[in-house]
């Protein structure tokens, strides 16, 4: 009787769990789904719009023909632009945080304003660059305060992939390095940062694909809503193509001969995130091989 | 000279160590220097005036009175708090309708009389004109320029920031909207982040979890606007045909949308928390006789439930700050939701749709401010909150 109570006990429970993992099973292949379906729709309905044209062409006719090329020279003069800034300071921040600041109570206060900073909207950052960059330093709407807004949203994840790859070198590489006489700047120049490399590219890469698909941040510190021309200098405003996909898909002269250009734009910015994804991928693989084989 | 490199180097890397603290700083110092300005605003329109008969007594109105007058909801001097006389609205393009050109002079240098002359003619009469015509009229009575008080901002239920005469600074619409849609959105999110998560930390092998790793990575890679395009094109119409809408842009759109985006953050971070669950507690579990699911939902979940919270607030608090997405798919009315299936506005899309068209130094442009600062406190409590949960965590263990 008790054998038999308990097998029915028994039953149940696993039974209990077979549905359990069923709709796990079921809610992560939804996941998937779920990506699948808006890369799918926006490759679907975005491939069959480029062409040579729709890439080196300006907009034309109200937006409603021709191509993006002014988006993306402008996407990617930014991206170069937040890269100038971010990387540099990030990358010191990050340096500072693991080999100069006294552990304990300053590292955990760094670590608590980059992780705020990463926390912020992005259109706060829109704000504060209107308020600081165009406003109160002058620069207007132009690339320089777009590059520097989008800037200050990449810093935290350079920081924090640059203070991750400096820990994970081991003691002995510094100790190494100082008997031998270096200095501690020489051993950071010379050791550490070529060994950390790889990595801090990797978090510069990620950041970078972020910072192409922003849209707040530039709206009113640097995008142009129709501009047919490429910037001349960086005190220029530029086209982007998130701001760009935005106006065609909300705004314009006839938005229904303006949706392949919006499918198009999607399609070409999400290509280029897509690209910075596996490139990233691409370098963090290289380096753990590498690492193996050592 | 090495030694001279390495000081500077040190100074160098300790500023740049702090520039993080330091942009923090600087932005709550330019948000809040725009903010505070809104509250010495004058309620009426700047170089403007709302005159009134002299035998009117009201002194005193608030903004949503104004324009509850100009609107003629209210109709009666009674309402706010004058005597029982009917409220006659004039605008300065009413003296043309009553006055010929040439009674009114070439230069208008007769307006201010006409104005006056009106005025006095009836008492119920409220004139909003430029101040510089009736300069120095004691014939008439003047309605108090009054700061913008900061309770009607705050708790005002009204948005109306380029109402003329008087515009309207009330956040609650948008708050509310804010909360109404995150709140949703985790609603969705939640059961599916949660399952996710247990499945990737617990069940499944790692095989399929290395390759459901670069799918939430992709997920969260993908730009916003990319997002609410996608919502515009297909969410959009498709609740617009299962719900019989009459405009597909609503609350729910931007719910959907939201939670797609917040998904990763919760799925990441919760499994996080989940691996990092001693492996001697689950296997004392199994020994017992428990099942895996048993020890899931009695040991690792509860041992857990920090971490996984932490994933939760912060998804949270990704859905309050997104701006692109949620501005395209919910439709932008600034009224308080009834129903998550009305169109709605949230306090990060009414900064992106209208600080282009607002002035710079203006009520509007710096109400605008006061909302980034609403929003950029909102989100700093929920870090920190994160923080203090994850700090406590590392102290237990």
């Amino acid at each position: 009787m008790a054998i038999e109570i308990n097998q029915s006990y028994n039953r149940r429970k696993h039974g209990m769990q077979s549905i359990a993992f069923g709709i796990f099973r079921a809610l992560s292949c939804c996941i998937v789904v779920i990506l699948f379906l808006i890369l799918g729709f926006i490759i679907i309905k975005g491939i069959g719009v480029i062409n040579w044209d729709f890439l080196t062409m300006p907009p034309t006719d109200g937006m409603t023909a021709g191509g993006i090329m002014p988006a993306i020279v402008g996407t990617f003069w930014l991206m170069i632009g937040s890269a100038v800034f971010a990387f540099p300071v990030g990358v010191m921040s990050g340096i500072y945080m693991n080999e100069y600041a006294p552990k304990g109570k300053v590292v955990a206060f760094i670590r608590t304003m980059t992780n705020n900073l990463a926390g912020i909207p992005s259109i706060v950052f829109g704000l504060f660059g209107m308020a600081f960059f165009v406003n109160y330093l002058g620069f207007g709407d132009s690339i320089v305060a777009g590059s520097l807004t989008l800037g200050l949203l990449a810093l935290p994840i350079v920081i924090r992939t640059t203070e991750e790859a400096f820990k994970d070198i081991p003691n002995s590489y510094r100790e190494g390095s100082l008997a031998l006489g270096a200095t501690k700047a020489q051993t950071i120049w010379h050791v550490l940062l070529p060994m950390a490399m790889p990595r801090v590219i990797t978090g510069l890469i990620l950041s970078l694909g972020r910072v192409s698909g922003e849209t707040a941040p530039i709206l009113f510190t640097c995008a142009a809503y129709f501009l047919p021309r490429l910037p001349e200098s960086i005190f220029d405003q530029c086209m982007a193509l998130p701001y760009h996909l935005y106006v065609v898909a909300t705004s314009g002269t006839d938005i229904e001969a303006q949706l392949p250009i919006a499918y198009g734009t999607a399609f070409v910015l999400i290509v280029i995130v897509l690209i910075m994804n596996l490139l990233a991928n691409g370098i963090r693989k290289h380096f753990e091989n590498k690492l193996k084989t050592k | 000279m090495k030694k001279w490199i390495d000081i500077i180097a040190k100074r160098i890397f300790t500023v740049s160590g702090f520039v993080t603290s330091i942009v923090i700083v600087l932005i709550i110092a330019f948000l809040f220097a725009e903010a505070v300005g809104l509250f010495s605003q004058p309620v009426i329109e700047e170089g403007y005036v709302l005159a009134l008969n002299k035998k009117n007594e009201v002194k005193n109105l608030s903004a949503l009175e104004i324009k509850n007058i100009f609107d003629e909801e209210i109709v009666n001097w009674e309402e706010v708090g004058g005597g029982d006389v009917p409220i006659k609205v004039f605008r300065l393009e009413d003296l043309d309708k009553i006055y010929t050109e040439a009674e009114l002079g070439d230069e208008y240098q007769f307006a201010g009389d006409k104005i006056v002359e009106q005025v006095s003619s009836d008492a119920g009469m409220v004139a909003f004109v430029p101040e510089s015509l009736v300069e120095g009229r004691t014939e008439l009575n003047y309605i108090n320029d009054n700061t913008i008080p900061v309770g009607d901002v705050l708790l005002g239920v009204e948005w109306y920031p380029t109402a003329t005469p008087s515009p309207i600074f009330g956040i609650l619409p948008l708050i509310s909207g804010t909360i109404w849609v995150s709140f949703f959105a985790i609603l969705f999110a939640l059961p599916f982040g949660l399952a996710v998560s247990i499945y990737l930390a617990e069940v499944a092998n790692p095989r399929v979890s290395k390759m459901l790793k670069p799918v939430i990575e992709l997920l969260n890679g993908i730009p916003s606007v990319v997002y609410g395009f996608f919502g515009l094109a297909v969410i959009v119409p498709l609740l617009q045909r299962t719900f019989n809408l009459p405009v597909g842009e609503s609350g729910l759109a931007g719910s959907i949308v939201l939670a797609i985006m917040a998904l990763p953050t919760i799925i990441t971070v919760a499994e996080d928390a989940m691996r990092n669950c001693p492996r001697s507690m689950r296997e004392a579990s199994l020994a017992l006789g428990a099942t895996q699911w048993q020890t899931i939902y009695k040991v690792v979940v509860p041992y857990s439930i920090s971490g996984i919270t932490s994933g939760v607030v912060l998804g949270i608090g990704r859905a309050i700050g997104e701006t692109m997405a949620v501005l395209m798919v919910t439709g932008n009315a600034a009224v308080i939701p009834t129903s998550i299936l009305e169109p709605l506005r949230t306090i990060p899309a009414t900064i992106a749709a209208e600080l282009g068209e607002a002035p710079a130094g203006g009520a509007h442009y710096q109400s605008l401010f006061l909302l980034g600062v609403i929003l950029f406190f909102i989100t700093l409590i929920i870090n920190s909150c994160v923080e203090v949960v994850s700090a406590r965590n590392r102290l237990k263990r």
